[in-house]
């Protein structure tokens, strides 16, 4: 039974990294309604920027902060330049884009920081064992981390008056820039802030599975997994998904059907989600005029 | 359907109608001829390295052909079509290797296998619109070396280690003594024209206009009477058999299969060169097969990384720049020209 709970604490603590990616998938989605497949790329970017830092000789908090911001300037700058120009071009035109920002990303990162593996500092350490050894500090500290994360994006989007801006602008473009709220400016702040949230997520991951190139791509299907599970445009339903696709994926991976599998897991749910209740379990269902 | 072939419906943007130009019978035979010489000189005139480059480059052409018509022509994007193309290479390696088949009887079988799972895969792509169905193919194409590696099914597939296969013999009534890669070139061009040729009359039938019409309004084509779910499962079945032969031919020619050749990358490789040779044309395919296959062997030379990097940053460009793609480009400049003329 010990084997049994380790893994359920094994599970949300993994849940917690898909958590935020989920995060920063339904951000995007909820400001542009756009889900960003280079998402994982992209803080797989912000996690190697970190590491320089840390290999410089910043402190851990500092680079951990400069990184977020910088990767938020990187999310404005991406959609400044490449999403704007394409704003009403057809979906495809759009997954297109979305597949360059990928493949750019995400070897560019392997060009300049190099493809070997790299150990990524955790901040979290502890003298002792923690709860019996059910649980590391560094799983206890990211899934922390993630909540605070949510918790600020929460308040953020609940109690400020940018927040209230940038829900209006998703919600009803057209009347957002009737009284006088710059939409495509809010577009922009939709993608940076996916983006920090994304670099956090980054962060928080390295420890565990090593920096390299492609450390994301796993987690970025887990990610759209749980927010699909979740319900693509609520924040908290993302999260609560990621965590449910943490657990399931470990339970699974432990008990049914083996390691070697894992990511068939995620593509089973993603199916199992889209064709039974496409609009998650917290998601508001949207039909269309047409 | 009959009322729905010549009403423009008013609100959806009007797409090329194929207008049947006449063309004097010699000019046609003309055009025919050259296309011959032009497809059967390579196999005399180039080194063997270079025609099998070659061979791949009409191989993928006909790969993202597959993936044209249900992404191009109907509009349902779907970045997982390695898989297909893994499944027909699968298909004809493992009848090859364990049962011994010569290859032009795993064709069929293998048509057969991708058809049905196509179709398969077809339905749950109905109830998912644009994003979402790019989605779900694209994390199958990310699944899909995991699928191929696991335990269950290794004896058949070889696991981690893969199948080697033979290339097929030139058979003995040939003229001369082809090689295998000049035979090989052969059988490629062969059954790429065979299945360019059937696609592009199912695309410029009633068919390909009632795809077309689904991918831009369906809405509109369903009040026109169109039973659009049958047509965008079929699509996807077809799709899926077009992309499974190319990759029954890929196992051939490479005499080789392994989970890790299907990686992500296949799927974005083919949808780089839909993009690029033309979304939505026949022709643009086998630009988009030569580009896929030529492109990055330049690039390698610079940097491991530089083909991906490549890769997207003329995906982008393309997509900003020329949305039709090569074929787009070409068509432009023959609009040009003819106007001049």
């Amino acid at each position: 039974m010990d084997g049994f709970a380790h893994q359920i604490i094994a599970g949300i603590a993994t849940g917690g990294i898909y958590a935020s990616v989920a995060l920063a998938l339904v951000m995007i989605y909820q400001a542009t309604h756009h889900v960003n497949f280079a998402q994982g790329e992209m803080a797989t970017l912000s996690t190697f920027i970190a590491w320089s830092m840390v290999e410089a000789g910043f402190p851990y908090w500092v680079a951990f902060a400069a990184t977020v911001m910088l990767s938020f300037l990187i999310g404005v700058l991406v959609e400044r330049l490449l999403m704007r120009p394409v704003q009403n071009a057809p979906v495809l035109t759009h997954v297109g884009v979305f597949i360059g920002l990928l493949l750019i990303v995400g070897n560019m990162t392997g060009w300049i920081f190099g493809y070997t593996t790299k150990v990524y500092p955790s901040p979290f350490t502890s003298s002792g064992p923690l709860m019996g050894g059910l649980i590391s500090a560094h799983e206890l500290g990211s899934t922390a981390v993630t909540l605070v994360v949510l918790t600020l994006v929460f308040l953020f989007f609940r109690y400020t008056s940018l927040g209230l801006a940038m829900r209006a602008a998703a919600y009803n473009p057209r009347s957002a820039r009737l009284v006088g709220i710059r939409v495509g400016w809010m577009l922009a702040l939709g993608w940076g802030l996916a983006a920090a949230i994304g670099a956090v997520a980054g962060m928080m991951v390295a420890p565990v599975v090593f920096l390299d190139p492609s450390m994301m791509t796993g987690i970025l299907l887990y990610a759209f997994a749980g927010a699909l599970i979740g319900g693509i445009d609520n924040p908290l339903g993302a999260v609560i998904g990621g965590f449910a696709v943490g657990v399931l994926e470990n339970l699974a991976g432990a008990y049914v059907v083996g390691t070697e599998l894992k990511l068939t897991v995620a593509l089973a749910i993603i199916i199992g989600v889209l064709v039974v209740r496409p609009s998650g379990l917290l998601g508001r269902v949207v039909t269309s005029r047409v | 359907m009959s009322a729905s072939e010549n009403v423009a419906i008013p609100g959806t943007i009007p797409q090329a109608v194929p207008v049947r130009r006449g063309m004097p019978a010699w000019q046609v035979a003309l055009v025919v001829l050259g296309g011959l010489v032009v497809a059967i000189a390579p196999a005399f005139v180039l080194e063997s390295f270079p025609l099998f480059q070659l061979t791949m480059a009409v191989i993928m052409g006909l790969a993202v052909l597959g993936l044209n018509m249900v992404t191009g022509f109907n509009g349902q994007i779907s970045l997982g079509h390695g898989a297909f193309f893994a499944l027909g290479a699968y298909a004809t390696a493992i009848l090859m290797s364990h049962l011994d088949w010569s290859f032009w009887a795993t064709l069929p079988v293998s048509a057969a296998v991708c058809g049905v799972v196509g179709y398969g895969i077809g339905f749950p792509a109905l109830r998912l619109g644009g994003l979402y169905l790019a989605l779900t193919t694209f994390s199958l194409a990310v699944a899909v070396p995991q699928i191929l590696k696991h335990k269950s099914i290794e004896d058949w597939t070889g696991g981690v280690q893969g199948l080697f296969l033979v290339k097929p013999d030139a058979p003995a009534w040939m003229p001369g003594a082809l090689t295998p890669d000049q035979w090989m070139y052969f059988v490629a061009v062969g059954v790429a024209g065979v299945c360019f040729l059937l696609c592009w009359n199912l695309i410029r039938g009633r068919i390909g206009r009632a795809l077309m019409a689904t991918r831009d309004h369906q809405t509109a084509a369903e009040a026109m009477g169109m039973d659009t779910a049958t047509l965008k499962t079929r699509a996807f079945a077809v799709s899926a058999i077009v992309t499974g032969i190319a990759g029954s031919l890929s196992a051939v020619a490479v005499e080789f299969v392994a989970p890790d050749s299907f990686s992500l990358m296949v799927s974005i490789t083919l949808f780089v060169g839909m993009v690029v040779g033309g979304v939505a044309s026949i022709l643009g395919s086998l630009f988009g097969g030569l580009f896929v296959l030529f492109v990055p062997n330049i690039a390698e030379a610079i940097s491991k990384a530089a083909p991906g990097v490549i890769y997207g940053i003329l995906l982008i460009a393309f997509l900003f720049i020329l949305p039709d793609g090569f074929a787009g480009l070409l068509r432009r400049i023959a609009g040009r020209l003819r106007g001049r003329g």
